[in-house]
């Protein structure tokens, strides 16, 4: 395949980012299975070309948009963000990608439109792990308007210099980076612009653990685990662990969004 | 048949079954020191000393049904088998703090009250440790035979604590630590159902 490359952005971190063998061997991407090496192990049969993103609800041009369509080769840029996982993991990973903004104007938001929903790919012939009800397919997840429209809310479609892996949820993924990771849903195919809050399956799953804004939050713990630190993925059999920062770090661009919110309360 | 695989049992001294017991830690420091274990060590240290020690209590848990059901006795290595459990346990718990928590023991203190699978698990340690130490000729001798027959029924609280430890660790209901967990209720189960060995007569001063 293709390498890819993307502009640099000030919104990368300068922490370093994993290694890919790390960022491809350590996934949580349940339509292929519940281990971490599941993904890397069962994703290569997935048929990521052709691919098509059904995009509808309330927005100007609804229709099937392809991936070059939404993220074109001249607008990709590079994004280096941090990853913190529900489970109390992290990483840093080098992603290429365009604004989440950026998609949603070229299809004409309309202004009744306060929530965007993604839904990942049902295909259980080529995802092992959708044979099993383990999770209510499809994946569901879904932000708040504002949430989609800041700038650091991507749609990749690459990773260091390559096409997305698939078990990394190619040919496109969202990344939020300051929510936990299970909110950046992989291998989106539908995207609606919608006035209700949608469905989203961990939090339907189990609603007291996860909630719908599951913003990295060090002082809400999980029920079951503290969310105070997290161990980087790669740091060593002793490497020890790391505070979590508000917001995984990202505090300073997006508090804003949630300004006289009890966070608490709306985990 | 029983009898004759009696005979070939008693031969085998119990450091053969501590040797045995010490394969799964073999297999683990051969893995970590040949990248076996991918990009993410600590978490399969961790999750495979943890699993280790419930298997070794679980056999340690079936020498009873074993031996009520085909009359094959492996009484003899009973206590080596709950020891390399607990061995395995301890390294479980000491690879939590040091490579998992890191020594955060602020947090760690915090986290073993609070979360439910810690306190299971915790709980459970603890119990494992009064068997431990209690397991030697010495402590029956001066506990006697009932009352050391007493406390080591925390066997039973023990091994279920375990099981819902590795559950309430989970995102999940996995398929599993459920099946493990349906193992041993039924390991449990037999010794209600089948209160002595298969054949043989209730005895006489038990009967009204």
């Amino acid at each position: 395949s293709l390498a890819l490359s993307g502009k640099a952005s000030a919104l990368s971190t300068d922490e370093k980012p994993n290694s890919l063998e790390e960022i491809t061997n350590y996934n949580n991407f349940y339509e292929f299975g519940t281990g971490k090496e599941d993904p890397a192990r069962n994703a290569g049969s997935l048929t990521t070309d052709p691919w098509s993103v059904e995009i509808g609800g309330l927005v100007d041009r609804p229709g099937s948009y392809s991936v070059a369509d939404l993220a074109p080769e001249n607008a990709l840029e590079e994004r280096i963000y941090r990853l913190r996982c529900v489970e109390a993991w992290s990483m840093v990973i080098p992603w290429i990608g365009v604004p989440l903004a950026s998609v949603l104007q070229k299809v004409g938001v309309q202004p009744g439109a306060k929530f965007v929903a993604f839904e990942t790919l049902v295909r259980p012939e080529e995802m092992p792990g959708q044979k099993r009800a383990i999770l209510d397919w499809p994946y569901r997840e879904g932000l708040r308007i504002d949430e989609a429209m800041h700038p650091l809310a991507i749609l990749a479609t690459g990773l260091y210099s390559d096409p997305l892996p698939n078990q990394n949820g190619a040919p496109i993924r969202l990344v939020v980076p300051w929510k936990y990771g299970f909110k950046s849903i992989k291998s989106v195919v539908r995207i609606t612009l919608t006035d209700r809050r949608p469905a989203c399956t961990w939090q339907d799953l189990q609603p007291s653990e996860y909630g719908f804004y599951a913003n990295v939050n060090p002082e809400v713990d999980h029920p079951r685990w503290s969310q105070a630190s997290e161990r980087r993925i790669g740091a060593g059999l002793f490497g020890g662990r790391q505070e979590t920062l508000m917001f995984n770090g990202y505090a300073d661009q997006v508090a804003s969004l949630y300004a006289g919110m009890d966070l608490a309360k709306n985990y | 048949m029983a009898q004759q695989l009696n005979q070939y049992l008693r031969r085998i001294p119990v450091w053969a079954v501590w040797l045995a017991g010490a394969i799964p830690l073999g297999l683990l420091l051969w893995d970590i020191f040949t990248g076996g274990l991918g990009v993410e060590p600590v978490r399969d240290i961790e999750h495979r000393l943890g699993r280790t020690a419930l298997y070794f209590l679980i056999a340690t848990l079936a020498v009873t049904p074993l031996l009520r059901i085909t009359r094959i006795s492996l009484m003899r290595f009973r206590r080596a088998l709950g020891l390399i459990s607990f061995s395995y346990a301890v390294l479980h718990v000491a690879s939590w703090i040091s490579m998992e928590m890191g020594f955060l023991w602020a947090q760690m203190l915090t986290d073993v009250v609070k979360r439910p699978y810690l306190i299971f698990g915790m709980s459970a340690f603890v119990l494992l440790l009064a068997l431990a130490v209690t397991s030697n000729d010495l402590s029956i001798r001066r506990m006697g035979g009932a009352g050391w027959r007493r406390l080591h029924k925390l066997v039973y609280p023990a091994v279920l604590l375990v099981s819902m430890h590795w559950i309430w660790a989970l995102k999940l209901w996995e398929p599993k630590p459920l099946a493990i967990l349906g193992a041993i209720l039924l390991l449990l189960a037999v010794r209600i159902v089948i209160p002595r060995p298969l054949g043989l007569k209730k005895p006489r001063a038990l009967q009204n």
